[in-house]
């Protein structure tokens, strides 16, 4: 394996794979302004959602993380925020700019979006013209942060794809990376298998706490087999049967050594190297969004079926070991590992091929899903607004 | 040719991982976990990706894959046939 990759290292020691220069909406007013900005200044990335209105408590605070998250996140250069108005837009300014990359803040009331679009330009020109000149450096492998998350599964997955991420994780966890994985809803009936590789009584407390709370959530509002969305109808298709089953697939992930260091809240920084359990969502777009605003670099996202999702701020990975996938939607695949499936390749050769696709993302090149211009963004909500 | 795969030796239950599996077909099954291979008589035609019965199994049986409980029979399962949510159901929820 290698031991170095080119990246970018930020003003506050981290290492971006990607060098974005993000044009950040605080709320669904702002899109139209930022994609203008977008749309004049060539290379900048909008990043429009549809929140950001009217919320308050903790659904507030996790709007606020993730929108700080994402900013901070060392793919990206550096940021152009706009809001409705001053308040919370400078709130956001102020908290990416203690990464010490460059940010600045426009406020919509009293200008309108004219102005606003015009003074935001000449910020995001600068800003493109100076990151444009920032070159790549060469970085440890234990400065890369890598987070996994699986999508559209079907059975292939717990055989072939979700292995190959836990044996590049098992591989990357010994060489020092910060990794994570998630899916709260998704690791019912594996449940003591994860509480089982927690690194002591206080992490799998803690595991079990916000497994617990969600059981709990679910058990609120159930329908049978979750209204068809654990499992969902495309991994029924694909021959998965029962939650327990995904979930066994699911955290194959994981790989047989690491061990679970610590279980971070959505859209938390983790304090440490090691194997991190986020609580948050089996959504695709929600969780690799959580990822991004966690401050992780690089994606690993295997599949079955074929999820074609994409992130605006971190490159995403995809793993495939369906061979009807492979050969029907092979313009979304990185990785394909289906000769597991007929002996051709051992699980740790199909590691390394994951790994290998993996410093050639880092070191600059396109994932499929960055190629076809898949740019998902998507904040987690924690209940409605006032 | 692997036409289908499981885990663990105790499962009762395997992936098909090739298009075209059909009733009558004999079918060589891949134990993942120890790389030895089994074999055994299809049934029913079933689609890539979904599950063939290793055993007969009556309403209740715990169906075992990974080697751990996935759910509860619903329907008799006869070995080499199609099991899936019209015979298998979770056990939770």
């Amino acid at each position: 394996m290698h031991e170095t990759f080119w990246g970018y290292r930020r003003e506050n020691g981290r290492v971006g794979v990607r060098n974005h220069v993000v044009i950040l909406p605080v709320d669904d007013l702002s899109n139209a302004a930022c994609e203008a900005v977008a749309n004049n200044i060539k290379g900048t990335l909008a990043i429009p959602h549809p929140y950001g209105r009217l919320q308050f408590g903790a659904d507030l605070d996790l709007h606020f993380r993730t929108l700080i998250g994402a900013g901070s996140n060392p793919n990206v250069a550096a940021v152009v925020v706009i809001g409705i108005e001053d308040g919370w837009t400078k709130k956001i300014v102020d908290a990416i700019a203690k990464t010490g990359k460059p940010v600045t803040g426009f406020g919509i009331e009293l200008h309108g979006d004219h102005d606003t679009i015009l003074r935001a330009s000449k910020a995001a020109k600068e800003y493109l013209q100076w990151a444009t000149e920032k070159h790549r450096v060469e970085c440890a492998l234990s400065d890369l942060w890598v987070s996994t998350k699986c999508g559209e599964s079907d059975t292939t997955s717990g055989c072939g794809a979700n292995p190959t991420v836990g044996d590049a994780f098992d591989k990357l966890y010994d060489a020092g990376c910060t990794l994570v994985f998630g899916e709260t809803s998704e690791i019912t009936g594996g449940e003591s298998i994860v509480a089982a590789r927690c690194r002591n009584d206080t992490v799998r407390a803690e595991f079990m706490r916000v497994f617990d709370r969600y059981q709990e959530v679910i058990n609120r509002h159930k329908t049978s087999d979750l209204s068809d969305s654990q499992p969902t109808k495309g991994n029924i298709a694909g021959g998965l049967t029962t939650i327990e089953e995904k979930a066994l697939g699911n955290i194959q992930k994981i790989g047989k050594k690491c061990i679970v260091d610590g279980v971070l809240d959505k859209a938390e920084v983790p304090s440490g190297p090691g194997l991190w359990f986020m609580d948050s969502s089996s959504a695709a777009a929600e969780m690799v969004t959580l990822c991004a605003a966690s401050g992780y670099v690089v994606h690993f996202f295997p599949t079955g079926q074929g999820n074609v999702i994409g992130n605006a701020i971190l490159p995403v990975i995809k793993i495939c070991a369906n061979p009807r996938t492979v050969r029907t939607m092979s313009e979304h695949v990185d990785v394909d590992t289906s000769g597991l499936l007929q002996r051709e390749i051992t699980m740790s050769d199909a590691g390394d091929k994951l790994i290998d696709m993996m410093f050639r993302t880092a070191n600059g090149r396109f994932t499929a899903a960055e190629a076809l211009g898949h740019r998902e963004f998507v904040l987690t909500r924690l209940y409605e607004s006032a | 040719m692997i036409h289908c795969v499981l885990h663990d030796p105790r499962d009762s239950v395997a992936v098909v991982v090739v298009e075209g599996v059909t009733a009558g077909q004999k079918l060589t099954g891949l134990i993942l976990d120890e790389n030895r291979t089994i074999e055994l008589d299809c049934r029913q035609d079933i689609p890539l990706g979904h599950k063939v019965a290793l055993q007969d199994m009556a309403v209740g049986d715990t169906v075992v894959k990974y080697g751990v409980d996935i759910g509860k029979v619903v329907q008799p399962i006869k070995k080499g046939a199609h099991a899936h949510v019209h015979n298998i159901k979770t056990k939770r929820w």
